[in-house]
């Protein structure tokens, strides 16, 4: 047994007494007591229970935890929908340098240009590629872009005196923070389907569109890795009925240089600059989702924006049909800061490449693979693609199993059960970063797990085998939760 | 195109379109409408090499005034405090900066169990009985429990103070705005939230009330007298917290606090000009199952071993879609992780301590600046802010201060106009002696 795979202790059960792990900095003053100083009543009577610990301790602990994860410098993580790609190092260097981490965001704009600069220039970039015409930095993430976004077109259409318009489409295909973030900005969700060919069903479209649509909201390609090619007659449905066109970015890494959404009709824009822009992913986050326009909706963009003026860079707050703030401050500039460097890495030509390279990948992989697992679009993809597991279930070997499976191979797997709209569906983002080689290896585990599929089921639902813990329970875990760590009665 | 973060060869290339039955990459985008294809390449700056963009990139930042060349007395929901060398070094360590949410638990255990940790943490300095794994900010996580009160109580009313961070109550009304909840506020009185505004503000159609503790001036609420009113009415108490005071303050939970959200930025986050910094989020168990975002909870695995995996997801987007109690997905994991890592420095008696000393040096300095003829208003009990009146637009002072490397204080009449020539001052453990006389010394004479 070696080290990782023993138990690592929570780092309450490591305190002892008396250990600690701090250097603040010496008082200098008098010591007043806080009873001196404060009423009774505000003062702490009992110590938070954190633990006493040294620092070698703490590095061990957090070590010890690390090797118990996989990330994508661990191994390939093909997961669909999140371009898991590689997090380049220079991003990390220049988000640390004093001047982007430890600035303040209530300085005086005058000491500050630096950041705005960068800040602007970032807003110009995404303007280009996105094909919108203004963009605000401000969005946390992916679905606080959404929601954002959503905010915009129910004041847009407020702001004509469009108060029937309260239903967003989606299609049944769509990722679950699209209707969710539909419910925040105050819309109901109208689902719409998608044909045998995985696009958008242009009659039910027809038939959801009405007065009462304030918008439709597209991933383009769609999440089955399928480019939508009827997005004109699309956006000629939405537009003719008075609706808007909302895209979700997620899936930007399919295109581009191939395809801008503003050329594709959509009015706003989402993008994940933790995915397609290097982020990184951060075991769940931070992200950052800006929000590009077109300029019908700029009025309503949420304020600041930063702008230029004459030679200084500023931050404008005079936008008074503006939805508000949907965030304190600017966005997550820090990542924002990565963003900016890995486009600079990256340049016109480089980031071509990116989409070029990222859908080759996929239709290889899809190619490859199609003998040995059911392919329900037989087309081109884009940079991912779904598979069903639906001939190993028969077998009695579901999609979660092949999943788990996979660990004992040394990767994370796809994404599984997502989209919702394919049984059993496992779904493929290589990437452009990974290697033909590494794609090869994946391909011969996938093709290797199909053949115990059908000559050995059991190793494949029994899995995984060699990792640090086996499958956990989950139901347990829902039906008595335990959130939180509490010391054992002695 | 060769580039350093693209291995595809010429012979990948050629080998794989043939696998794929293409002869040209071009073909694979045959899809995609003719009139919508973008073509050549986009006008941006051309890509620079490792080392060019590395002193681009420097003499950008280097035109910022940062916190490391400066001495900052500028708070107001974002504070300069110790980070513990350590954080930066868990963080960097890729298995975690370069993974996604734990979706597969049997290869994300380090990150379970480190948010499990986590949550453990911020219920044991809150007082509360559950906490989440992370919100995007403080901002966003009160506005979060301002709508999780409406959901709760089915009322459409909310109440907040004036004395809650200005940017937040900006966010709170974009929400509220999206669900058809109004949003009252209450004045302040002396600096600290107005109890008999809000006694009779407070009525049987509020789902919920906001303060902050210690609220923006710097002052501690009495968390004591709201909670009775808030309660009378049913309706729920919602503090927003800068954790690093509940080292030494009695925690909001003890108050009867329903929900405690806050940033967790004290704690090993860099400002980084706002962001990204770390929401979290806490609540009483009985609104365990209305907690927006993720949930790590303890389980076993089929030999009986402890491990974590994300739990009660019937409440998430993908799962509830329409019917979630958030849209939240991607949240802040890894800051929460440095928050993790410096709570752990600082372990039991290190919040204390610097809690403490927060309140010391803060109570050092406003005794320094009345000794100096300054005008310190809105006196009372405090934690590491407080209010200054001056004689001359904080700007211009502001301005004159940086010239001897300080970055002063907030002006506070940007979003109080009643508050013309006030400037918010924090005074953190970070603070010296020297520094602080220095400040005093510069500001008392701009102030003659
Ligand atoms: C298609 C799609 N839309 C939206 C989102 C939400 O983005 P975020 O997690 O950044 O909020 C995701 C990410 O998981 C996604 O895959």
């Amino acid at each position: 047994m070696n080290n990782q795979e023993q138990d690592q202790p929570l780092i309450f059960e490591l305190s002892t007494p008396g250990r600690i792990g701090f250097s603040l900095p010496d008082l200098e003053i008098e010591e007043l007591s806080l009873e001196s100083i404060l009423p009774a009543e505000y003062i702490r009577e009992e110590e938070a229970e954190l633990p006493e610990v040294s620092e070698l301790d703490i590095m061990r602990h957090y070590t010890a935890l690390s090797r118990r994860n996989h990330g994508v410098d661990s191994g390939f993580y093909p997961l669909g929908s999140c371009t898991m790609k590689y997090n380049p190092k220079i991003n990390e260097a220049v988000a640390r340098f004093n001047g982007f981490a430890h600035i303040h965001p209530l300085q005086e704009e005058s000491t500050v240009q630096g950041a705005l600069e960068l800040m602007y220039d970032l807003q110009e970039h995404l303007i280009e590629i996105t094909g919108m015409d203004e963009v605000t930095l401000q969005p946390a993430a992916g679905a606080h872009g959404e929601w954002t976004g959503l905010m915009m077109i129910r004041a847009f259409h407020e702001a004509n005196g469009d108060t029937e318009r309260t239903k967003v489409i989606v299609p049944d295909s769509a990722h679950g923070t699209n209707p969710a973030s539909a419910t925040v900005a105050g819309f109901e969700t109208v689902t719409v389907k998608s044909n045998d060919q995985g696009l958008v069903d242009l009659e039910d479209l027809r038939r959801v569109v009405g007065p009462d649509t304030a918008a439709l909201m597209l991933t383009n390609p769609n999440t089955l890795g399928l480019f939508e090619e009827n997005i004109l007659e699309m956006a000629e449905i939405v537009h003719g009925a008075g609706g808007k066109l909302y895209y979700d970015g997620a899936n930007l890494n399919a295109v581009l240089s191939k395809a801008r959404p503003g050329d594709m009709g959509f009015d706003v824009v989402h993008l994940n600059l933790h995915k397609t822009f290097t982020g990184p992913h951060g075991g769940g986050g931070p992200g950052s989702g800006p929000v590009g326009v077109k300029k019908e909706l700029i009025p309503f963009l949420p304020a600041p924006i930063v702008a230029k003026k004459d030679d200084q860079y500023i931050l404008d707050y005079d936008r008074p049909q503006s939805i508000g703030r949907v965030k304190p401050y600017y966005g997550n500039f820090g990542i924002n800061v990565r963003a900016y460097t890995y486009i600079r890495t990256m340049g016109p030509d480089g980031l071509k490449a990116v989409t070029e390279y990222a859908v080759l990948n996929a239709n290889y992989m899809m190619r490859r693979l199609a003998e040995y697992y059911d392919l329900p679009f037989d087309r081109h993809c884009k940079h991912e693609f779904v598979l069903s597991g639906r001939r190993q279930k028969k077998l009695g070997v579901r999609t979660l199993d092949i999943a788990k499976r996979l660990l004992d191979f040394g990767y994370h797997p796809p994404t599984i059960y997502f989209p919702l709209n394919v049984e059993e569906c496992i779904m493929i983002e290589p990437t452009e970063t990974e290697s033909k080689e590494t794609l090869d290896s994946f391909i011969d585990a996938m093709i290797q797990i199909a053949k115990e599929a059908e000559e050995n089921p059991e190793i494949v639902q029994e899995a995984p085998h060699t990792t640090v813990i086996k499958r956990l329970d989950e139901t347990l875990a829902a039906r008595k939760p335990v959130l939180r760590y509490a010391k054992a009665e002695k | 195109m060769k580039h350093r973060y693209l291995p595809m060869t010429e012979q990948d290339q050629q080998q794989m379109l043939e696998a794929v039955g293409v002869s040209s990459i071009d073909e694979l985008f045959q899809d995609i409408p003719e009139s919508v294809r973008f073509k050549g390449e986009y006008s941006i700056k051309p890509a620079a090499s490792e080392s060019a963009l590395l002193k681009e990139m420097t003499r950008l930042a280097a035109k910022n005034a940062d916190l490391k060349q400066n001495t900052s007395f500028l708070g107001a929901g974002v504070y300069d405090h110790y980070i513990p060398t350590i954080v930066d070094h868990v963080i960097s360590r890729s298995e975690f900066y370069t993974a996604y949410t734990p979706y597969q638990p049997e290869i994300s255990q380090g990150e379970l169990q480190a948010i499990f940790e986590f949550q453990t943490m911020f219920c044991e300095l809150t007082g509360m009985d559950v906490a989440n794994s992370s919100m995007y900010d403080g901002g966003t996580a009160i506005a979060e429990a301002a709508m999780l009160s409406t959901g709760h109580t089915r009322r459409k009313k909310i109440l907040i103070s004036k004395a809650v961070h200005p940017e937040t109550r900006d966010v709170v009304k974009t929400y509220a705005k999206g669900q058809y909840i109004e949003v009252v506020e209450i004045p302040y009185a002396d600096g600290i939230t107005d109890l008999e505004a809000l006694a009779n503000l407070a009525s049987e159609d509020i789902a919920g009330v906001i303060v902050q503790y210690p609220n923006f001036f710097g002052r501690i609420e009495p968390l004591k007298e709201i909670e009775q009113i808030v309660h009378e009415q049913k309706a729920m108490l919602i503090v927003s917290s800068n954790p690093a005071a509940l080292g030494a303050l009695t925690p909001p939970g003890k108050f009867g606090a329903d929900i405690v959200a806050g940033d967790a930025q004290p704690f090993g986050i860099p400002s980084a000009f706002g962001g990204p910094h770390c929401g979290y989020f806490a609540v009483t168990s009985k609104l365990m199952r209305k907690v927006p975002g993720r949930l790590v909870g303890q389980t076993v695995d089929e030999d009986g071993k402890r491990g974590f995996v994300l739990t009660l997801q019937a409440r998430e987007q993908h799962i509830r879609r329409d019917k979630a109690t958030s849209n939240i997905c991607s949240n802040q994991a890894l800051n929460a992780l440095a928050a993790s890592v410096a709570m752990t420095a600082l372990g039991k008696k290190g919040v204390k301590e610097m809690s403490t000393r927060n309140i010391q040096k803060a109570h050092y300095a406003k005794k320094r600046m009345k000794a100096a003829g300054l005008d310190v208003v809105f006196e009372g009990p405090s934690f590491n802010e407080f209010v200054v009146k001056l004689n001359k637009p904080v700007s211009e002072i502001n301005k004159l201060l940086l010239q001897k490397g300080i970055i002063g204080g907030y002006d506070l009449g940007r979003s109080y106009p009643e508050l013309e020539d006030h400037m918010l001052i924090a005074v953190t453990e970070l603070r010296t002696k020297e520094e602080i006389d220095t400040f005093v010394a510069e500001l008392g004479d701009g102030h003659e």
